[in-house]
């Protein structure tokens, strides 16, 4: 394979990784920039989300055939999975960040780290700690174009990243609520003046950040497997990712998110970095981020005020 | 089962060691970290690879492991100080991974996920501190563990300690009234991170093996629950604290129904503790809201009455503290 095929091979390894960091990183970003702080639970909402997602998939696939209603149960699954988790994350909202809302700013992040907890271990008890694998719904023999090989999952993870992504972005740029969500964001207080239920605001941010886990979670189990504490570090890193765009931006989670996923195929493959270190790129990425330009690539120089 | 209870009390003491740390680190200087595991897995490797590859002392270990996990610090210190509480706990958590990682990676020093296996007993003037007999290494943890608090309570009364407390309840204001905010956080987290190494060369000595499964996030979680369930920023109250906790976490095997409660509980049990500790008792248990705003009511009414004896700067800072504790602020 010649070393332009072996690039564009490993961007698009790179842009489909990064496709599923973006889409969970928006979660993150999309909390921060409302409530200004970090929803530590948001990565084990994705293992929820991955687990409804198994469970509804297995049960309308029955023992069909393999063809177009596996493609249809597994975009339904997905449906519902997002549903749930979406009033998932409204119910946390509402129990564990909501009364904390006035307290100092330790208190939720202390909270959100006691919910994940929760998650991660309830599902553990549930469900056993074996891992599941989530079938793919449809055959999944690679397809060379050229000299690079494509799997159809890869094709589906970015078709479903970016329509999510376009769909959230008309969302907030162009809808009413969307416009409430800006505002709550830009000033709580004041949008709230305004008549803006600002409540209803901060809930709705949950869910769709939480419905958008769900679906990052449901595109990952397909490659690796669904198992109780699967969501820990793909949410840590998804936060970085979050932050190197820029947190509280909805582009910068995008561009962070697609950045961060081809620094680590890139950092694997080329620059022969350890496969026992693959993990550590995105920590070290973080902390010269925050080093460089604390505030991310897009994200705007915050004053703070006595 | 009263030898049980004496392993409850060893733990106990080792994560009280973590605790104070912690607590010096979130509880007096309001940064979240996350890095309690690293800190102890630098003190147990150092106090491992120095034991079994060069023979050194158990005593000898313990100052160059507790210089080590300062420096770490530091080096955590340094590049993450721009950064407020919710940044500074995902980059302290980085960094304990890296050094998970790390451990988990250098097989020529650290032997890989293995770990290191037949570290020499302590010996105290050729009296060998066996973990078996657990009395006497109790004793030794107790007397480290007492020393440590000593310490660590007359640093917290000191000026230094009055800095930290100002910079915990608003950096700015403490920069703005001539507190160094920089050093402090730094030094703050280097001696938190010290303390914590000891906890690392306990564990070294207790267990006489190290391996990288023992230093994982949930070490960090539970030292962090232990912090805010005993109350921050009172260091007899995280060590109250450290009991609770591992008690908790070994009351299936002390009353026999390990077999029954799944592993699962007791993590579960601490994400609840940390939950409604915040909603209902954000203070912990040994909460220290009364004490310090009759306090800063004295240097107030003291200010107000002679205005020459008291030090100005000292009324600006209690006042403030006091005030945002009435707000309700951790």
């Amino acid at each position: 394979m010649g070393s332009a095929g072996m690039f564009f091979q490993h961007l698009m390894n790179g842009l489909t990784l990064g496709g599923i960091y973006a889409l969970i990183a928006l979660g993150y970003t999309m909390v921060y920039g409302i409530l200004k702080f970090i929803n530590f639970a948001h990565g084990d909402i994705l293992m929820v989300g991955a687990y409804i997602g198994l469970f509804v998939f297995d049960l309308l696939r029955g023992s069909s055939p393999l063809g177009p209603w596996w493609i249809a149960a597994f975009f339904i699954a997905m449906l519902v999975s997002m549903v749930c988790c979406a009033f998932l994350g409204m119910l946390i909202e509402r129990v564990a960040y909501k009364p904390l809302r006035k307290g100092s700013r330790l208190a939720p992040l202390l909270s959100a780290i006691g919910v994940s907890f929760i998650l991660s271990n309830g599902a553990a008890w549930l469900f056993g700690t074996h891992s599941r694998k989530l079938e793919y719904p449809f055959d999944n023999s690679p397809i060379s174009i050229g000299s690079v090989v494509i799997t159809p999952h890869q094709i589906m993870v970015l078709v479903v990243a970016v329509v999510m992504m376009v769909l959230l972005k008309l969302f907030v740029g162009k809808s009413k609520m969307g416009k409430a969500m800006r505002a709550t964001s830009l000033d709580g207080e004041t949008a709230k003046l305004m008549g803006i239920n600002s409540d209803m605001i901060i809930s709705l941010t949950f869910g769709i950040g939480s419905a958008l886990a769900a679906c990052g979670g449901m595109l990952i189990a397909l490659d690796y497997k669904v198992y109780a504490t699967m969501g820990t570090m793909i949410g840590l890193k998804a936060f970085v990712a979050a932050v190197v765009g820029g947190i509280g931006n909805i582009t910068g989670a995008m561009l962070g998110g697609f950045l961060l996923g081809l620094l680590e195929t890139f950092g694997v493959a080329v620059f022969g970095i350890p496969q026992g270190f693959k993990d550590t790129i995105a920590f070290a990425v973080l902390i010269i981020i925050l080093l460089v330009k604390p505030e991310g690539l897009l994200g705007k120089v915050e004053k703070e005020k006595v | 089962m009263l030898n049980f209870f004496l392993l409850i009390l060893i733990y106990t003491c080792i994560y009280a060691f973590m605790s104070l740390g912690q607590n010096l680190i979130t509880g007096y200087t309001g940064m979240l970290s996350l890095c309690a595991a690293g800190f102890f897995a630098i003190g147990s490797y150092t106090t491992a690879i120095l034991m079994t590859k060069f023979a050194w002392s158990w005593w000898s270990t313990v100052p160059v492991a507790i210089l080590l996990s300062a420096l770490l610090g530091v080096l955590i210190g340094l590049p993450t100080l721009r950064l407020k509480g919710d940044y500074l706990a995902i980059a302290t958590l980085g960094f304990a991974e890296i050094v998970r990682n790390v451990i988990n990676n250098w097989d020529a020093l650290t032997n890989g996920p293995m770990g290191i296996q037949r570290i020499p007993m302590i010996s105290f003037f050729g009296l060998k501190v066996s973990p078996y007999s657990k009395y006497g290494f109790l004793l030794l943890e107790v007397v480290l563990l007492a020393i440590c608090w000593f310490l660590l309570e007359r640093l917290v009364k000191s000026r230094m300690g009055r800095a930290l407390e100002a910079i915990r309840e608003d950096e700015i204001a403490a920069a703005s009234v001539g507190v160094n905010v920089t050093k402090y956080k730094v030094v703050s987290f280097a001696i938190g991170a010290g303390v914590s190494g000891i906890a690392g060369c306990l564990q070294a000595g207790f267990v006489l093996s190290v391996s990288p499964g023992s230093y994982v996030f949930m070490v960090s979680i539970m030292v962090l629950c232990t912090v805010v369930l005993g109350g921050m920023g009172n260091f007899l109250a995280v060590m109250l604290g450290a009991f609770i906790i591992q008690f908790i976490s070994y009351l299936p095997q002390l009353i026999g129904l390990s077999s029954v409660i799944p592993a699962q509980a007791k993590q579960i049990i601490f994400g609840l503790i940390l939950v409604i500790m915040m909603i209902y008792r954000p203070q912990g248990i040994l909460g220290r809201k009364k004490r310090d705003n009759s306090r800063a009511q004295a240097f107030y009414d003291q200010a107000n009455g002679d205005t020459r004896n008291a030090g100005r700067k000292d009324i600006g800072l209690e006042e403030s503290g006091a005030k945002c504790e009435e707000e309700g602020r951790v």
